[in-house]
């Protein structure tokens, strides 16, 4: 009960941010925010560390960039063919990954990935390293203009809040729950006679998914697809924004989004520019040393103690 | 010229040596890489970092302290090892025994925090390193100048690695070693100081990349920079090579210079992707890496 | 007939008085954005340096115009596209600035002179150089100040071909600047007779250039030309120096900035050529401004985007004070109007499709004993003529300024 009023609280706020801040700013945030979430169902959840996550970002917002900049199409088409591309990479970097464990599978997805990578580089539809430049926004389903700071902000709320309602769903259905059993006994989990390596790859895929849709948002959003969305580096980045923000938990890979985002937009038009990876790496060593669980697992743990 | 099949076969012999050289570097790098892996399960993030301080290092002492190459050969990677030293008792330490992740991400935060600084410092145009008197000039093979700069890192990076595989695979200091990071427990009860053991060989680890940076020093710009381009390709070398395995590090680390110096002679633009296609398809096929052992 | 006489005078009244009006300074202030990379590999040769010379520029001209303040911010782009475009659209749509100086790497200043365009803002292009600005990308509200690829090529290609440097082989950085350096320079090449063997293309970000370097040799070239920057070119000359290269055939660097420059041995270095658009120890008026410069930046040199910033940001000011507003087109028109005469600028002017076509300098590195300190780096060999510099208007294909030049 209590948690249904925070929510309604939250998506009210959501709902008049844009009022009072910047809604380029607020769009960021809200399509890491998913990519994120859709990170940590693989790590949090599934305990899959990818390292090269950032590749179905990049997917999603090269495929969505070049269909809207080449055809006149209608953004969701443009979303959904997106998506699409990044659902079926998963598919294919996933069935090679999830039969290696650990570091290991850390290690095959930076490789895929950065073969991806090359591949964007090279290929000559991406523009190299200039990227897709004006990207169209279009008219959602032919009739919204989303050239509108407010109305795409709506529209990106509403895609957020679709991922992320799904991944609340699916943690919390029985094929969730078998992932979480995986996550803590593999061993156990395969004596039971689940098939482990398929929810794996159901995971990963359904988070290369999502991963897809905040790249696919995020190319209209800025109107640009370019080499950042795939580099390693954006990989790292989600990494220490799950962490920051608690990973395993729902409203972590949110939070932790919101911070970082926020931080290097503060941190950019500072006197501490030229320190922005100084910062970052602080903020990284403090994170492991001082709260491993995140912020919204710590606050969980002094919640759990205290009440 | 010599060809076959199309193939300036000069031009070949001279892509091969030069990829044999840079494989020296890589296998130095990977070898104290795969140390502070192999011995203490620690995922070295900040390894680029360290390796671009001991470059600054040798610029640094030559340019304020008027230490010479030779000396910062020998200086400059103590230097780095001490730090290295206090990082780990610091900072590393505390989360010893918590997941692999963490170390990763911490030492990727040291790595992010040193270039930082480096590049607010120094710039990112990269500083001049002059290369020593005694090893300027060159000789001219059949098929290419080699410079004799450039065959001394092949001879000296060569003898560390051999040398420091010696004594790690068949040396009873070697062994003290190896059990102490396998079963601490029984090392400690036997009287021998494993903290102390750990914390010299993370010492050591990032020393070599210290001596690998002033090596680098001359031939490649000392910049900030240097550091993480040259990380991840050292860390698929590891995986590569299997994770752990310091003999599969050093040949790794030689063959999969040759095989980008092949690369670069068919098809340069994928020099830099072709170790990621090789570590693919080497952990699709050998889990544990080429000479890794499947856990 | 006299209805329409009186139709036409009401709506000249009407025209006179919305001049009148847009005779103002929109917010009551203006704001200039200095964007550029602050600890990225190009921080020498934009960042705080850049920042540094528009404060210099704002103080210089008053600190007012037109009886209003005028205010400096800055940002980080991180040499990122999607992050350059989020701040301009911050900064015009939540800030009101109204004017971006700086920008570096293409795809960075491709991103935000289309966010500009989209606001009907200016953009000084002082650090990018790309031609691609002001040719198949330009827009009217671009500014491309301080150099781009084709006068680096015309600087430098040009002459070596003429004094018979017949063939050449080029080692290109592989994106789009280094593509475009090598196609323009190819160009210049052609069209003066002489011959391209090759080009490798080097990842950007290469360690070692060894194997580039002993492709180029083979190739059996009287020029290595290096369509490079920063960290790459450094890295790739020195390589040709230890192989012996450098004594068997020429080296050009295409593109070589001063710190670039400082970070050559001079032993390797030396004798090389080399185009820029500003050097700080040219003349009296170079130097007085370079040491206001070296004492807010603890002793650095300013590079030629720190003097195009200084440059092009006076300028700028001057139109808004010339044309009685801070409406972007009217500024705009008042730019390509008035001629650009500074310490940086000699004979400038700028363009109707925005590239200020100003003297280039055609430089020589000092060698290490005709060096005085370690700030001396290069004998000036040639002044080059901005309009031999650059590329004739007519050769660009920028379609809004050809239509205006039919007119």
């Amino acid at each position: 009960m209590k948690n249904k009023k925070l929510n309604l609280v939250l998506l009210g706020l959501a709902l008049v941010a844009p009022f009072a801040l910047y809604p380029v700013f607020l769009m960021k945030v809200l399509c890491f925010a998913l990519f994120a979430c859709a990170f940590n169902l693989l790590l949090g959840y599934a305990g899959l560390l990818s390292f090269g996550h950032a590749v179905f970002l990049g997917t999603g917002s090269y495929v969505t960039g070049y269909l809207m900049l080449t055809y006149s199409i209608t953004p969701e088409i443009g979303i959904l063919a997106g998506v699409g591309a990044s659902a079926l990479l998963g598919l294919v970097y996933g069935k090679l990954a999830v039969k290696r464990e650990g570091i290991y599978f850390a290690m095959v997805t930076l490789a895929l990935a950065q073969l991806a990578f090359f591949f964007y580089l090279q290929a000559p539809f991406t523009g190299g390293e200039d990227g897709l430049q004006g990207v169209p926004r279009g008219e959602l389903f032919g009739f919204i203009d989303l050239n509108n700071n407010l109305t795409m902000y709506y529209f990106v709320l509403a895609v957020f809040l679709f991922g992320f309602l799904l991944i609340q769903r699916t943690i919390h259905s029985p094929f969730g729950q078998v992932m979480k059993a995986i996550r803590e006994n593999e061993p156990r989990a395969i004596s039971l006679g689940y098939k482990v390596n398929q929810y794996k790859l159901l995971a990963f895929v359904l988070s290369a998914t999502l991963a897809g849709l905040a790249g696919s948002t995020k190319a209209l959003v800025f109107q640009l697809s370019s080499l950042t969305d795939v580099h390693w580096f954006m990989s790292g980045e989600v990494v220490l924004m799950t962490l920051l923000g608690g990973m395993g938990t729902l409203w972590g890979p949110v939070l932790g989004a919101g911070t970082i985002v926020s931080m290097q937009n503060f941190l950019a038009s500072s006197p501490l520019a030229n320190y922005i990876h100084v910062v970052m790496g602080v903020v990284f060593i403090l994170c492991v040393l001082t709260f491993r669980n995140g912020m919204v697992g710590e606050l969980q743990k002094l919640i759990r103690k205290n009440f | 010229m010599a060809t076959i099949f199309g193939i300036n076969l000069f031009a070949l012999f001279g892509q091969l040596l030069v990829g044999l050289i840079n494989g020296s570097f890589y296998a130095l790098l990977a070898l104290g890489l795969a140390i502070i892996f192999g011995l203490l399960k620690i995922i070295n993030f900040s390894h680029g970092a360290l390796y671009m301080l001991g470059a600054f290092g040798a610029y640094l002492g030559l340019n304020y302290l008027g230490i010479d190459y030779w000396w910062a050969l020998v200086l400059v990677p103590i230097a780095v090892g001490a730090l290295g030293i206090l990082l780990e008792r610091t900072l590393i330490r505390p989360i010893a025994n918590e997941d692999h992740l963490y170390s990763l991400l911490l030492t990727f935060g040291i790595a992010l925090i040193l270039q930082g600084l480096f590049t607010h410092w120094f710039g990112s145009s990269g500083m001049p390193y002059a290369i020593p008197e005694e090893l300027k000039g060159g000789t001219r093979l059949p098929f290419m100048y080699l410079p004799d700069y450039r065959a001394w890192i092949i001879v000296f990076s060569l003898s560390v690695c051999a040398v420091t595989w010696y004594i790690i695979e068949k040396t009873k200091l070697g062994a003290y070693l190896r059990a102490g990071t396998e079963n601490p427990q029984l090392m400690q009860a036997f009287g021998i100081n494993v903290p102390l053991i750990v914390t010299l060989t993370y010492g050591f680890g990032v020393g070599l990349a210290g001596l690998a940076g002033v090596l680098a020093a001359p031939v490649y710009s000392v910049s900030p920079e240097m550091g993480s381009n040259i990380l991840i390709v050292v860390f698929a070398i590891v995986v590569i090579g299997g994770m752990g395995s310091i003999g599969g590090a050093i040949l790794t680390g030689l063959a999969m210079g040759v095989v980008e110096g092949l690369t670069k002679y068919f098809y340069p633009e994928a020099s830099t992707t072709v170790i990621f296609l090789v570590m693919v398809l080497v952990l699709l096929t050998k889990p544990a890496g080429l000479f890794g052992k499947e856990a | 007939m006299k209805l329409m006489r009186k139709t036409l005078i009401a709506s000249a009244l009407i025209a006179a008085t919305g001049a009148a009006q847009a005779a103002e300074i929109s917010d009551g202030k203006v704001k200039i954005g200095v964007l550029g990379d602050m600890g990225g590999v190009y921080a020498d040769i934009s960042g705080q340096g850049s920042v540094e010379a528009v404060k210099m520029a704002v103080e210089d001209f008053g600190g007012t115009v037109l009886g209003k303040p005028i205010e400096v911010v800055y940002a980080d782009t991180q040499l990122k596209p999607d992050v350059g475009s989020t701040i301009a659209r911050t900064w015009i749509e939540d800030e009101q600035v109204d004017v971006i100086n700086g920008a570096v790497a293409s795809s960075v200043t491709g991103a935000v002179t289309k966010v500009m365009t989209a606001a009907e803002k200016i953009t000084l292009i002082t650090a990018s150089a790309s031609h691609a600005f002001t040719t198949k990308a330009c827009s009217p509200f671009n500014a491309h100040w301080t150099y781009d690829v084709v006068s680096l090529a015309n600087g430098t290609v040009k002459p070596m071909v003429q004094s018979g440097k017949q063939k050449w082989f080029f080692i290109t950085a592989d994106y789009a600047f280094g593509h475009a350096l090598e196609s323009v320079a190819s160009g210049v090449i052609k069209e003066n007779g002489g011959e391209v063997l090759g080009a490798v293309r080097a990842p950007l970000g290469t360690t070692d250039f060894s194997s580039y370097i002993l492709q180029a040799q083979s190739a059996g070239a009287d020029v290595i030309a290096l369509a490079n920057a920063g960290t790459d070119m450094v890295n790739s000359l020195k390589t040709a120096a230890e192989f012996g290269v450098t004594d068997m055939v020429d080296v050009a660097g295409l593109l070589v900035f001063t710190p670039n420059a400082q970070a050559l041995d001079p032993a390797i270095a030396g004798g090389m050529k080399l185009t820029t658009g500003f050097y700080w120890d040219m003349d009296e008026k170079t130097r007085e401004w370079s040491e206001r410069y070296m004492a807010r930046m603890d002793g650095k040199i300013p590079a030629m985007p720190h003097a195009g910033a200084y440059s092009s940001t006076i300028h700028y000011l001057k139109a808004v004070e010339a044309a009685g507003t801070d409406d972007s087109k009217a500024v705009m028109a008042k730019m390509k109007e008035m001629p650009v005469e500074d310490f940086f600028s000699r004979n400038g002017y700028l363009r109707a499709d925005g590239r200020m076509v100003h003297d280039m300098l055609q430089v020589r590195i000092k060698n290490a004993d005709e060096r005085s300190s370690d700030n001396d780096i290069f004998a000036i060999e040639k002044v080059i003529p901005g309009d031999e510099a650059f590329l004739p208007l007519e050769a660009g294909g920028c379609e809004f300024a050809m239509a205006m030049a039919k007119k």
